[in-house]
């Protein structure tokens, strides 16, 4: 995992000496509420429906115990002893208060964490595959890129004030896509050429929200070291003429539209041909530099430990079940990935107390070399576990709740605070989603139904990823009452797909049951061994409409 | 009179006026002191200027500084303004007018500059800054302090962090 070296320390702790000045100017009058609301959002602080929310940076997902162990003690003396995972792999708090956040921002410093860029018109926390650097089908390891986006965006005196927010996403994995990347304003794939180079495949213009977009690709190769220079090029293009009369068509998606992905990618191009062979050009050296923090742990040679989990599935079947799901296979033989999922029902999807984030630092130590990854589906993964310790890991992770074997089932719900925290909200989404979780608590029905994204937000700005979900649940306002769209067929893996709504909005209560009629339509329809989405895609929605609407 | 704000922090009073652009039919009035006028305008009625002194040009945050290409040198005073503070293409004007452009003379942000952004407009090529008139010109040498080094090139440095660190 990255560490700071010297300059980052120092960069760090002057941005914190930074926003204590910007907030005691604040909170002295003089600046106003509207100047000081960029400045204290590019510090991760928004003011909510009930307190200040502080979002927290959590570099592509990586965390150590020691950052755990802060982030724990930092909810217990400020905030109300939890924090809550969010969809883009950061850590947020719900209630700090507003004069005790620069003192908070000191506590992280010392750990090597801060909230710059976590929200406003700026360059976002760059996100992930949780898999990255332990996965069998990587084309490389994906986080030394991150890192130098990380490092190229923080801060960077052109891109401030862009018209709108900015996230970029990088996946390597060639079969799956779990950073969701084509839904992001930049998305990454890295890719190698004909001649064995390495290289990324540009998408970009993708996003969620109000006008949820798949990404176009504007470039199908971009060689390794051309990185930076060419994400000047976007975001100068973007900084100068993304639209800023209209917050809602501020996106860079709107733009890439308005000028057609090939139009977008000629601007992008005659921008970048000035500025290619910049001093902003990376070099071998400093690429090599960042991967040199990204080298594998001490693995011991092992074997897979086989006959041992044979047997101990054997012996116990919730184990079993546990392994099937939540257990992921490794590169290194004798080793596996165990995703931690925090959805049990009745707790808010990604929810976590103190105690529990003092439990994963502990966990993360004794099984995983001290380093987990924050998922964008809100788990937390263990990515270096021993085989021959997964079932002394299983046995003390299933009282403390991270154990519900429901990883990529249909009650493995992305979802958004919604009503319950946000001020935006047209809808509550948690209770939802544990209305849902709770229709479907028989875990042998939800194996059955194989892998299901469920995916909830409480209005259209998105948080919850609805439109990317297989089925996708969305609050709306109906004269006052909160309702529910439904949407189907969504994806967000290289498939990437906004899903379709279904028909009339329904009522909280209802929502089980609808959500329990889709499935019927899928059980009673599937061939052999085929996912919800493939049925979906071959029948098309009438079936559905046809059942939910009866 | 609006204080000017050097790279560092100085404080000086402004001597130049920001004639804006006129009406359509109008004609530009330039009065008898030092003039900014609208870059296209300047452009349109290059040879009138000629030997003039005290003649800069502005450009809006929607203009395009490419007009300009091959000419920037010919002023001493080129400003970008900032018709909101957060508007941010006029860090990219700048940077195309050093950078590309290679502008060698003064250049400053007008318009809603306030103190949280000077030190971005530092780093994009700006030199001087026309503060805001109700913020306190005392606190820029701060604001323009914070921080003692930045991760990207630019036209303050054409040394990225992580070239510098390899050398
Ligand atoms: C409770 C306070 C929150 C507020 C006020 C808020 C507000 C917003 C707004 C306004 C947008 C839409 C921006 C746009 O389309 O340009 C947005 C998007 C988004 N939010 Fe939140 N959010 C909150 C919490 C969260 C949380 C907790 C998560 C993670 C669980 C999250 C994840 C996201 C994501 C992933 C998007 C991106 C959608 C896209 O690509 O357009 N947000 N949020
Ligand atoms: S989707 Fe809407 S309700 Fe949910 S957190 Fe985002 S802004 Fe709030």
């Amino acid at each position: 995992m990255y560490v700071y070296d010297e300059h980052d320390r120092q960069i760090a702790a002057e941005r914190v000496t930074q926003f204590r000045d910007q907030t005691e100017r604040a909170l002295a009058g003089e600046l106003s509420e509207e100047e000081f609301l960029p400045l204290r959002l590019q510090n991760g602080l928004y003011v909510q429906r009930l307190a200040p929310m502080l979002r927290i940076c959590v570099p592509y997902g990586m965390l150590r115990s020691d950052q755990l162990r802060r982030l724990a003690r930092i909810t217990r003396d400020y905030d109300k002893g939890y924090a809550h995972f969010t969809t883009r792999q950061n850590v947020q708090l719900n209630w700090p208060a507003l004069e005790d956040v620069p003192d908070i921002l000191s506590e992280l410093a010392e750990v090597e964490m801060h909230a710059n860029q976590t929200s406003g018109n700026c360059i976002r926390n760059t996100t992930t595959d949780q898999f990255s650097g332990v996965q069998v089908d990587e084309v490389v390891d994906p986080r030394p890129y991150c890192e130098i986006i990380r490092q190229w965006s923080t801060f960077h005196p052109e891109f401030a004030f862009l018209p709108r927010k900015f996230k970029v996403a990088v996946n390597a994995s060639e079969n799956t896509d779990r950073a969701a990347i084509q839904v992001h304003d930049i998305g990454l794939q890295m890719v190698r050429n004909d001649q064995g180079e390495l290289g990324y495949r540009v998408h970009v213009g993708g996003g969620l929200g109000r006008t949820p977009m798949v990404g176009p690709v504007i470039r199908e190769f971009l060689p390794e070291l051309d990185l930076l220079t060419y994400l000047e090029a976007v975001l100068r293009v973007y900084n100068r003429y993304g639209r800023r009369d209209n917050k809602f068509k501020a996106r860079i998606k709107i733009l890439v539209k308005a000028l057609t992905p090939e139009g977008f990618a000629e601007k992008v191009e005659s921008e970048w041909a000035h500025i290619k062979d910049s001093p902003t050009r990376l070099t071998r050296e400093a690429i090599e530099r960042i991967q040199g923090y990204f080298t594998e742990p001490a693995y011991e040679a092992m074997d897979n430990a086989s006959e041992r989990l044979a047997s101990q599935r054997f012996e116990n079947r919730r184990f079993d079940q546990w392994l099937s799901h939540n257990v992921d296979s490794h590169k290194k033989p004798g080793y596996a990935i165990v995703t931690l999922t925090m959805k049990k029902t009745g707790t808010p999807p990604g929810d976590v107390s103190d105690t529990q984030l003092e439990q994963i630092a502990e966990l993360a130590e004794a099984f995983s070399f001290g380093e987990v990854r924050v998922t964008h589906q809100q788990n937390v993964v263990l990515a270096d576990v021993r085989q021959d310790q997964l079932f002394e890991l299983w046995q003390q992770i299933e009282p403390m709740g991270f154990a519900t074997a429901n990883l990529n089932t249909l009650t493995d719900v992305i979802c958004c605070p919604g009503g319950d925290y946000c001020a935006l909200a047209n809808a509550k989404s948690i209770p939802v989603a544990e209305s849902i979780q709770r229709r479907f608590d028989d875990m042998d029905f939800l194996y059955d139904l194989g892998d299901i994204d469920l995916n909830i937000s409480g209005c259209m700005n998105a948080c919850g990823h609805h439109h990317v979900g297989n089925i996708g649940v969305l609050g709306v306002d109906k004269k006052g009452a909160e309702f529910y769209q439904v949407s189907l067929g969504g994806s967000s893996h290289h498939d990437a797909t906004i899903g379709k709504i279904l028909g009339p909005s329904f009522a909280q209560d209802d929502m089980p049951e609808v959500i329990a009629k889709i499935i019927d339509v899928y059980v009673n329809n599937r061939k052999d061994e085929e996912p919800f989405l493939e049925t979906y895609r071959r029948i098309g929605i009438e079936p559905f409409k046809e059942r939910v609407y009866a | 009179m609006r204080d000017i704000i050097s790279r560092d922090g100085t404080i000086s009073a402004d001597t130049w006026v920001v004639v804006p652009r006129p009406a359509d039919g109008d004609a530009l009035s330039i009065p008898d002191q030092p003039a900014l006028i609208p870059a296209d305008l300047w452009l349109a009625g290059k040879e009138h200027f000629e030997g003039r002194d005290g003649i800069g040009v502005w450009f809006d945050s929607h203009d395009e500084p490419e007009i300009l290409d091959g000419l920037v040198n010919e002023l001493k005073l080129i400003a970008v303004n900032f018709p909101k503070f957060s508007d941010g293409r006029g860090y990219s004007i700048a940077r195309l007018l050093r950078e590309r452009f290679g502008y060698q003379n003064e250049l400053r942000a007008i318009g809603d500059v306030l103190l949280d952004q000077l030190q971005f407009m530092k780093r994009c090529g700006f030199d001087s800054y026309a503060l805001r008139e109700d913020k306190d010109a005392t606190k820029a040498a701060r604001s323009l302090s914070f921080f003692s080094q930045g991760y990207q090139a630019a036209t303050d440095t054409d040394m990225p962090l992580f070239r510098r660190r390899a050398s």
